[in-house]
């Protein structure tokens, strides 16, 4: 057990280093010129002065040979300093802690409501027997997938915002700024959780299991509570790394349409700017917050099911 | 795989393949349900759009009557009209070009690149593979968007440079699945023999591996359209793409941004023609999809 915990977290660790590296690939060694941007950045159009370009050069090290800049990236990286901000002279790292709270905030409420609806949709579709609301149910995850994120954080703007004073419109002050923002976010996340539910639920009822129970006696909504759900709540929980992931992504569209502080604001900020050692951040503690989760989930797994023996072979 | 064996004959049979009315009883053909028949009109009219917008609409997507500014829509405005005045159904319907410029772009790009590294990781194998999907694996560790969004700060905005950023992000994906149907397809009698006759490794690539491996990639490939128009107009909508007076449909809601409580139109229209195709190419994939597992 201990050399298999220590394998997975190796695997992380490699998988992190590998995510510092293309992001380094990408921002630094694509045929761009990350000082002139720098400086048209923050001065539109002025003349390049050309002792300012190799000030910027020496104080960034893009003097140096790339292999150079990427080892003392690397270096700082690993003691946890990611630099320091372009626009705004801040470390990066710090930029980061002040707005993961309320990314986290946002996101976990989201997640919370992506389940109960996904989970509601799917539960209630492959226990109903009606096929017509079964349908109507099913109707809705493509529905869900099909829509910019944009959009609908936009038309819930309009209905519950504007028409109806009932949230406020943008911002991160109390609860009530959180709603919108986390309902926006989780219609797409629910519809794929719903998709995936609904498959392994209908498996679950074929199984020989179900058949026991009903024959029993018990009843359809005991089955579906006590045995369908529990069994097939299971192979969903993969999928909790891939949505973590799109969660994420979801944030910078979503933070911009409610103009709220956080990650997405952040690195949407960034890339205007084309502040690179923030952009960078945002992309290492997006691949970080994928493999701590994907992690987690591999560890929780065979605690949360005790079918899974791991053999020390094949550990 | 059961239903094949179940019925070959009827499966072979030419007769059979073209869909004829069975007399006496009324059978719909697969392609024929209306979510189908929908989907193929939204993707023809938009492809029209595309191709001949000059035939769709009159107005002037560029110049607009100031008097006219937001107003609703109507039998005269469609969509309604914008701040300045101008037609919002115009402006959709000449911004499609550069939209599924942009996402056809992204698309051409991470099947090109991500077939051609599946294909040889999967055939060579050994030390190229690993070295190849361990790549892939960081790739999809990475949230797609924040990838593209990083590809995008690399080589900076417009259209086009947003199109090449998303593709990037879909390498990956089209690289997994390109590499498991070459695992799939190497392993057959008829790859086997072709290397026994003493055929070069391109030839059995190009002649027999690539063409019983590119099914499943097509399929993909319709079913990513709709991820990537998403993507697309997604990081338009953050400003990243068309430049302002180029009408283009992620920038168009994201003009409409600032007008939400007094012109409904301005970002509902455009961005439900978003969805529409978005919907409509999910569902043409599905259909896909389900017909290639049979």
């Amino acid at each position: 057990m201990t050399a298999y915990v220590l394998r997975r977290l190796g695997a992380a660790v490699l998988v992190l280093w590998a995510a510092f590296t293309v992001s380094f690939a990408v921002l630094y060694l694509l045929p761009s010129d990350p000082v002139s941007i720098m400086l048209d950045a923050a001065n539109p159009g002025g003349t390049v002065d050309p002792a300012q370009v190799a000030e910027l050069s020496a104080r960034y090290g893009f003097d140096r040979p790339p292999l150079e800049q990427y080892l003392v990236l690397l270096g700082r990286a690993v003691t946890g300093d990611l630099g320091v901000s372009v626009t705004s002279g801040a470390p990066v790292s710090q930029l980061l802690a002040d707005a993961f709270p309320q990314t986290l905030a946002l996101t976990s409420f989201a997640l919370g409501i992506a389940l109960l609806l996904g989970g509601t949709i799917a539960a209630v579709s492959s226990w109903s027997r009606s096929t017509r609301l079964r349908g109507a149910l099913l109707a809705l995850p493509p529905l869900g997938v099909s829509m910019p994120t944009f959009w609908i954080g936009l038309l819930l703007l309009q209905l519950f915002s504007f028409r109806l004073p009932l949230f406020p419109a943008v911002g991160n002050q109390g609860f009530g700024s959180l709603v919108l923002p986390a309902v926006t976010l989780a219609i797409p996340l629910s519809a794929v959780i719903a998709q995936v539910l609904a498959r392994s639920m209908r498996t679950a009822w074929d199984a020989p299991y179900v058949e026991t129970a009903l024959a029993k006696g018990a009843s359809r909504g005991r089955v579906q509570w006590r045995h369908v759900t529990r069994n097939a709540a299971l192979p969903a929980l993969t999928l909790l790394g891939i949505a973590v992931g799109n969660l994420l992504a979801g944030a910078v569209v979503v933070e911009t349409v409610f103009s709220r502080a956080g990650f997405g604001g952040l690195v949407e900020k960034a890339v205007r700017t084309q502040d690179i050692p923030v952009v960078q951040g945002v992309v290492v503690v997006g691949a970080l917050v994928f493999v701590v989760v994907n992690l987690v989930v591999d560890l929780a797994y065979p605690a949360l099911d005790p079918r899974i023996a791991r053999t020390p072979a094949t550990a | 795989m059961t239903l094949v064996s179940q019925a070959p004959a009827a499966v072979t049979a030419p007769s059979v393949v073209v869909a004829r009315p069975v007399p006496g009883r009324r059978r719909r053909h697969p392609f024929a349900t209306p979510g189908v028949l929908a989907s193929v009109a939204v993707v023809l009219v938009i492809l029209g759009w595309a191709l001949v917008p000059g035939l769709f609409t009159a107005a002037d997507p560029l110049v607009g009557v100031p008097a006219e500014k937001l107003s609703a829509p109507s039998a005269e405005h469609w969509f309604g009209t914008d701040n300045l005045g101008r037609d919002l159904y115009a402006r959709t319907v000449h911004g499609t070009g550069l939209s599924l410029q942009a996402a056809l772009l992204a698309l051409g790009l991470g099947l090109a690149v991500g077939a051609l590294v599946g294909l040889v990781a999967g055939y060579l194998g050994g030390a190229v593979d690993a070295v190849l999907m361990r790549t892939t694996d960081v790739l999809l560790a990475i949230p797609g968007l924040l990838l593209s969004l990083a590809v995008v700060t690399a080589l900076g905005f417009g259209t086009l440079k947003v199109a090449i950023a998303v593709g990037v992000a879909e390498v990956a994906t089209f690289a997994r699945v390109m590499r498991s149907e070459v695992l799939r397809v190497r392993t057959t009698t008829y790859v086997e023999a072709a290397v026994l006759a003493g055929a070069r490794r391109s030839a059995v690539l190009a002649r027999h591996v690539l063409p019983n491996a590119a099914a499943p990639i097509l399929v993909l490939a319709t079913v990513q359209l709709g991820v990537i128009v998403l993507a697309v107009s997604s990081l338009s909508f953050l400003g990243f793409g068309a430049v302002p007076p180029t009408p283009e449909w992620g920038s168009l809601v994201a003009e409409g941004r600032n007008y939400l409580s007094v012109a409904w139109w301005f970002t509902t229209l455009p961005g439900l023609v978003i969805a529409a195709l978005v919907l409509a190419a999910n569902r043409l994939g599905r259909l896909l999809e389900g017909r290639a597992h049979r």
